[in-house]
């Protein structure tokens, strides 16, 4: 959590959208509504904490920022640039790169480490010579504490944690402004998801590095987060500081899935009220009408079904979308 | 007599790198109506620790030695004949994955019927009302509509609701739930957990919880055992575990998780890598990751001890203190 003080944006997310067509008959597609109008701005040395349930957009929020996907519509700004044609969209690659989420299946199995980490060196032909490519290679590898012998091997020589090191050896490779980290630890052992955590905390710190944090673990997004985002069925429907929306969570979503997290330790969980939810989240092909949320929420009400509540600043940064916000409790 | 007892319990698999020992020497008890988690890493033993009690390990696998009992019943000299009296019956299992645990080319209907039909001399009619009944229990909405669905129509909360339909349908004594969460999102896991807890109430039964979630753990579980490597470190209830942990592995798993009142510092990790079961070292597994480590834990395996009448850990730390103790 490095210098909150500087409030420059590095990142700007402007009413993104990312539809994707999906078949629904021989010939006829229907659009699904992965991310619908969200808007965000990420602050230079911050970490945005991203969280949400299995297929509310918050995955496709990284990858659209990336311009891993083409956005559908709304714009990405990166230091004070708008990202869109071929030129700035290179330029923009090299500053912002990507952590996945399984570091099985997100590196090569056929190339060595040292090949691994190289390879978007060798794509941005950011080296002179062999030499000073292999200085950076180790370079990185020791950030990310990895020794100059592990350079040599192949990927599935190592473990779970010391593979998703690797990709963030990677990721760093460009010496990036912005990562986005898209679920970085849930595939590991509770050991080793807190030395990665750690790591990421201490490159940030070394590196100046901005993040956004997408994970559905609220106690690890919290605890690495400045603020966080909850996503709903590809809306914003809450951001505010990590402790405020822990503490104070003020959309009924929110509120059921920090309730819902369990909390290790027997005496608070006992008392614990949680506030379960019924039913699941509906397809995002058969989005509700009005907000996406009212046929979970338990304080519904017709203007619910009406129209889509706007993220609103309730002060002190805290965005809340919801109507009845005021009048709950 | 416990409802289940389980006794220096070996289970190996022989693969074409040599033996490895994925159960290394566990026992425990359980009691009537009682939840006992079992916490670990990955390969920590503690699905072939659950496995081996039902029978259902794969190809490879063995159990070498041991004992397991239910109601004073052997089971692991058993034969297949009594298990499958066993199986379903007696003890029932809820696997991970609920994507992969049905067969996606039969209705609900007809996987819930068999297992009815399989294990009670219920005729089909009765089965199907049953399954209905089961449906119901676990909250699926319009069972009859559902019992014609097949899988795909189910979304994976609902699908782990079906497989605890299974799971209880024959009313078992034991449900064994193996990380029966870990693939769903937080709010389902909610729904889920709750349920099961108040079924088991409802029922009266005892659940075997497996998971690598501490805050799992800590919900639903009265008594708690910490497997690493294949053998059991820690063990005692819940609020032992928790509040005075007396092994540095269980310690090291409480300070590397994020606090409930986060207040950002860092993290205190577990270094190092999990154990490479092929290569065991020769005294305590834990040894070559633990911070407090002493000589003798590199040397020699550390026996369980007895801290009080609910707490017992294999850490030769605690057999130092009280020695300091006795001489003090």
């Amino acid at each position: 959590m490095a210098a909150k003080e500087q409030q420059t944006p590095l990142v700007e997310v402007k009413h993104l959208k990312q539809y994707f067509d999906i078949n629904v008959g021989m010939f006829a597609t229907k659009p699904l509504k992965a991310v619908d109008d969200v808007s965000f701005t990420i602050n230079k040395g911050e970490t945005l904490g991203l969280v949400g349930e299995s297929g509310c957009g918050k995955t496709t929020v990284g990858r659209t920022i990336l311009h891993l996907y083409k956005p559908t519509a709304g714009e990405v700004w990166y230091d004070g640039a708008q990202i869109g044609d071929k030129r700035s969209l290179a330029e923009f690659r090299k500053k912002a790169t990507m952590v996945f989420q399984d570091p099985y299946s997100s590196l090569n199995p056929r190339m060595t480490v040292a090949d691994i980490i190289a390879e978007p060196l060798d794509i941005h032909k950011m080296y002179a010579n062999a030499q000073e490519c292999r200085d950076r290679v180790l370079e990185l590898m020791g950030y990310v504490g990895l020794n100059s012998e592990h350079a040599s091997r192949y990927a599935h020589e190592f473990s779970g944690g010391q593979r998703q090191r690797i990709g963030i050896a990677r990721a760093l490779a460009l010496n990036p402004g912005f990562i986005v980290c898209d679920e970085p630890v849930s595939a590991l052992d509770v050991s080793i998801q807190a030395q990665v955590i750690n790591m990421f905390d201490e490159l940030q710190e070394k590196l100046g590095l901005t993040y956004l944090f997408i994970a559905h673990d609220l106690l690890v997004v919290r605890h690495i987060s400045d603020r966080i985002a909850v996503m709903y069925l590809g809306h914003m429907v809450e951001m505010a500081e990590a402790d405020e929306i822990y503490n104070h969570p003020l959309h009924p979503y929110s509120r059921s899935l920090i309730s819902a997290v369990p909390v290790p330790d027997p005496k608070v969980a006992r008392e614990n009220k949680r506030i379960v939810l019924s039913g699941d989240i509906p397809s995002p092909l058969n989005a509700p009408s009005g907000c996406p949320f009212r046929t979970r929420c338990p304080h519904t009400t017709e203007k619910c079904a009406e129209s889509m509540p706007e993220l609103k600043d309730l002060g002190g940064g805290h965005f809340v979308a919801c109507h009845r916000s005021g009048e709950i409790d | 007599m416990s409802l289940l007892e389980v006794k220096d319990l070996h289970t190996s698999f022989f693969t074409d790198a040599g033996e490895v020992k994925a159960v290394n020497g566990v026992s425990f008890q359980l009691e009537e109506g009682k939840v006992l988690g079992i916490v670990g890493e990955s390969g920590s033993g503690k699905s072939v620790t659950a496995y081996s009690i039902m029978q259902i390990l794969a190809g490879a696998g063995k159990i070498v030695s041991g004992s397991i009992r239910f109601r004073g019943q052997e089971l692991v000299d058993a034969g297949e004949k009594v298990m499958k009296t066993i199986r379903g019956n007696k003890i029932s299992i809820i696997f991970q994955d609920p994507m992969t645990s049905l067969n996606p080319t039969y209705t609900i209907g007809k996987q819930l019927m068999e297992a009815i039909l399989l294990h009670t001399d219920r005729n089909k009619e009765q089965a199907r009302e049953r399954a209905i009944e089961m449906l119901r229990l676990v909250n699926v909405n319009e069972p009859e509509k559902r019992m014609k669905q097949y899988p795909y129509e189910f979304s994976g909360g609902m699908r782990q609701r079906v497989m605890i339909a299974m799971a209880l349908a024959c009313e078992p004594d034991i449900l064994i739930a193996d990380e029966p969460t870990t693939a769903l999102d937080v709010t389902i896991q909610a729904q889920i957990l709750e349920l099961m807890k108040s079924l088991q109430k409802e029922l009266g039964m005892a659940i075997i919880m497996i998971t690598h979630d501490l805050g799992v753990v800590a919900q639903m579980c009265d008594e708690v055992i910490v497997m690493y490597a294949g053998s059991i470190c820690e063990q005692g209830t819940a609020d032992e575990i928790f509040y005075h942990p007396c092994h540095e592995y269980t310690k090291g798993l409480l300070r590397s998780i994020p606090a409930v009142e986060d207040n950002g510092e860092k993290l205190q990790p577990i270094t190092g890598t999990p154990i490479d079961l092929l290569n065991m070292p020769k005294g305590c597994a834990f040894a070559p990751r633990c911070d407090a480590a002493m000589r003798i834990c590199l040397r020699e395996k550390c026996e369980r001890m007895q801290i009080n009448k609910d707490h017992a850990a294999a850490c030769w730390i605690n057999v130092a203190q009280a020695q300091k103790g006795g001489e003090a």
